[in-house]
């Protein structure tokens, strides 16, 4: 690397504010790097660093713009001139309910959020989504009983709380998206065959023989094993 | 897409689904299917009176940006509590063009409403653009005999502005009855309110109201009501069980939807009907409930 190409990377530092205080970080870090580079430590509010665990929800604001903007802090690069501010923590309570014992029909997520009635279309959770979800389009199919939709729609959630922070309707839109989902899974999902076919298949014992050899190989004969394995052809 | 843009409302997706059904196959027999659009979010479920309130207008008007989106200058609803919300809001918003811009605005991602979408309930489609005499030829099962009450209750017909007929007399529903070859049975108590909401903290106060109305009803030689509202339908059915309890000598009274009604005429999918109904009809149960 050439001296002049030192200096311009030295050179290329951004501005940012972490709840009102401004710092001065290098350019092409992600807003969680920006900030542990600003002296901040995680102690709440980060998790897997890799966009999954939802638990490094930001919000911020650019400076000419007037729109809040809303984004996980280990996925999001900060930019120059970003207000920023941590949100490690949502309050909201998840209503208590047995999967077993529910009755599956359109009413029971109303039944168990009944504050989804409310929504007034505004749209609010949709904009405050980091993983872009029709956030407002879940809670609508929700309230009119498709809970297949609904567990469509939310697949993506990683369950940040921003939408519900936003909310102007209180709704818990995460905690009931979730239940839909799993309302779903356990009782309007298509059951795979094959999978119940290959468990009868283990229970009776088909593979204890081929398994029994697995288990007295040492390292290298599974070395062996696992690159002479047969793979599914990509279709 | 020769069709009607069609918004179902969540009551039809749930307590409602005979309405739908029925609405959906006396409409293609009819030639003219109602096909629901993309994206519709529920109506708002009650107008806001408060004239600031501009929260409470989001819903409906995202409705009508996605009716424009979908290239349509019309709606069409079934349940006459999505009517009027609808309607109401729509007029609402076309009567002050700053109320508009100022929801235009809040709504910054989407297309802005330009204020063109029309409003309209079935029982107009019917009325004014299929005519009644094309709804009789389209009849294959005469309902000669039959006694039919209509029930208007308030959203179809109040404030007069969203009115679809005259609020004091409508005859709308008399109309299709005819058309039908049934007898309308006129009754007073056909624009009385049900009790709407009330159902939810004050359920006693519907079942009264239910036994006024449908006893007038009877009284007037009704053998089914017919209604337009799911919400209607439900506290003027639901109730009846309750109110023989107090009062064993009263009469239970079908409450089904205009589209059932047609759909019982025009021989195609009714959705499903109660019993009692079904024998004074001479239908066997099954009939007309094929297409599921
Ligand atoms: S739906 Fe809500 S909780 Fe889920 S990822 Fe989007 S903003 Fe976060
Ligand atoms: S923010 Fe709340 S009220 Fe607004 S659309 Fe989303 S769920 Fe509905
Ligand atoms: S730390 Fe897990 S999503 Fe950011």
């Amino acid at each position: 690397m050439g001296k002049g190409n030192m200096n311009e990377q030295e050179n290329a530092m951004i501005r940012i504010h972490v709840m009102g205080k401004t710092y001065q970080v290098p350019a092409g870090l992600t807003i969680m790097d920006a900030m542990e580079y600003s002296g901040y430590r995680f102690i709440r509010g980060a998790g897997c660093r890799s966009g999954f665990c939802g638990a490094c929800s930001t919000i911020y604001r650019r400076e000419e713009d007037y729109r809040l903007q809303f984004a996980l802090a280990c996925q999001e690069m900060a930019e120059d001139g970003m207000y920023l501010v941590q949100l490690p923590f949502t309050p909201a309570p998840r209503s208590k309910y047995n999967l077993e014992e529910i009755d599956p029909s359109e009413n029971v997520l109303l039944q168990y959020y009944p504050e989804i009635a409310r929504c007034v279309s505004c749209n609010t959770c949709t904009k405050a989504c980091p993983q872009d979800i029709e956030v407002m389009d879940y809670v609508q199919a929700a309230l009119r009983g498709d809970i297949a939709r609904t567990a469509a729609l939310s697949f993506d959630c990683i369950q940040c709380g921003l939408c519900t922070m936003r909310c102007p309707a209180d709704i818990k839109h995460y905690h009931m998206a979730q239940m839909a989902r799993r309302i779903y899974g356990r009782y309007l999902s298509p059951v795979p065959n094959h999978l119940e076919e290959r468990l009868c298949e283990i229970e009776e014992g088909v593979y204890d023989n081929e398994l029994g050899k697995l288990m007295a190989m040492n390292k290298e004969e599974l070395g062996i094993a696992y690159a002479a394995r047969i793979r599914e052809e990509a279709k | 897409m020769d069709g009607l843009t069609y918004f179902p409302g969540c009551s039809l997706k749930e307590e409602a689904k005979e309405f739908e059904i029925s609405a959906m196959a006396v409409m293609k027999a009819l030639g003219l299917p109602l096909i629901e659009f993309e994206r519709w979010n529920c109506c708002g479920t009650v107008f806001s009176l408060t004239e600031d309130d501009l929260m409470h207008q989001l819903a409906t008007i995202r409705n009508l940006i996605r009716v424009q989106e979908n290239g349509s200058e019309e709606i069409v609803t079934l349940c006459s509590m999505c009517y009027n919300t609808l309607k109401r809001s729509s007029l609402f918003v076309n009567r002050d063009k700053e109320r508009l811009e100022k929801i235009n605005a809040f709504m910054d991602r989407e297309q802005a409403y330009e204020g063109k979408v029309e409003v309209r309930h079935l029982l107009e489609v019917l009325r004014d653009r299929i005519g009644w005499d094309k709804v009789e030829e389209a009849m294959t099962h005469s309902l000669e005999g039959l006694s039919v009450a209509p029930y208007y209750g308030c959203m179809l017909l109040r404030p007069r502005e969203v009115g679809i007929d005259d609020p004091d007399n409508p005859t709308i529903m008399q109309d299709l009855i005819e058309a039908l070859w049934a007898t309308p049975v006129e009754f007073p108590f056909q624009t009385e309110c049900c009790g709407s909401y009330q159902v939810v903290d004050r359920r006693e106060l519907i079942v009264e109201r239910t036994h006024r109305i449908l006893s007038s009803a009877r009284r007037s030689g009704a053998d089914v009501v017919i209604t337009s509202c799911p919400l209607c339908q439900y506290n003027l059915q639901k109730t009846q069980s309750e109110l023989k309890e107090t009062i064993p000598t009263f009469e239970e009274m079908p409450v089904i939807y205009f589209t059932q009604l047609m759909a019982v005429a025009l021989e195609v999918d009714s959705g499903e009907l109660p019993s009692p109904l079904l024998a004074g009809l001479a239908i066997e149960e099954g009939v007309g409930n094929g297409e599921r």
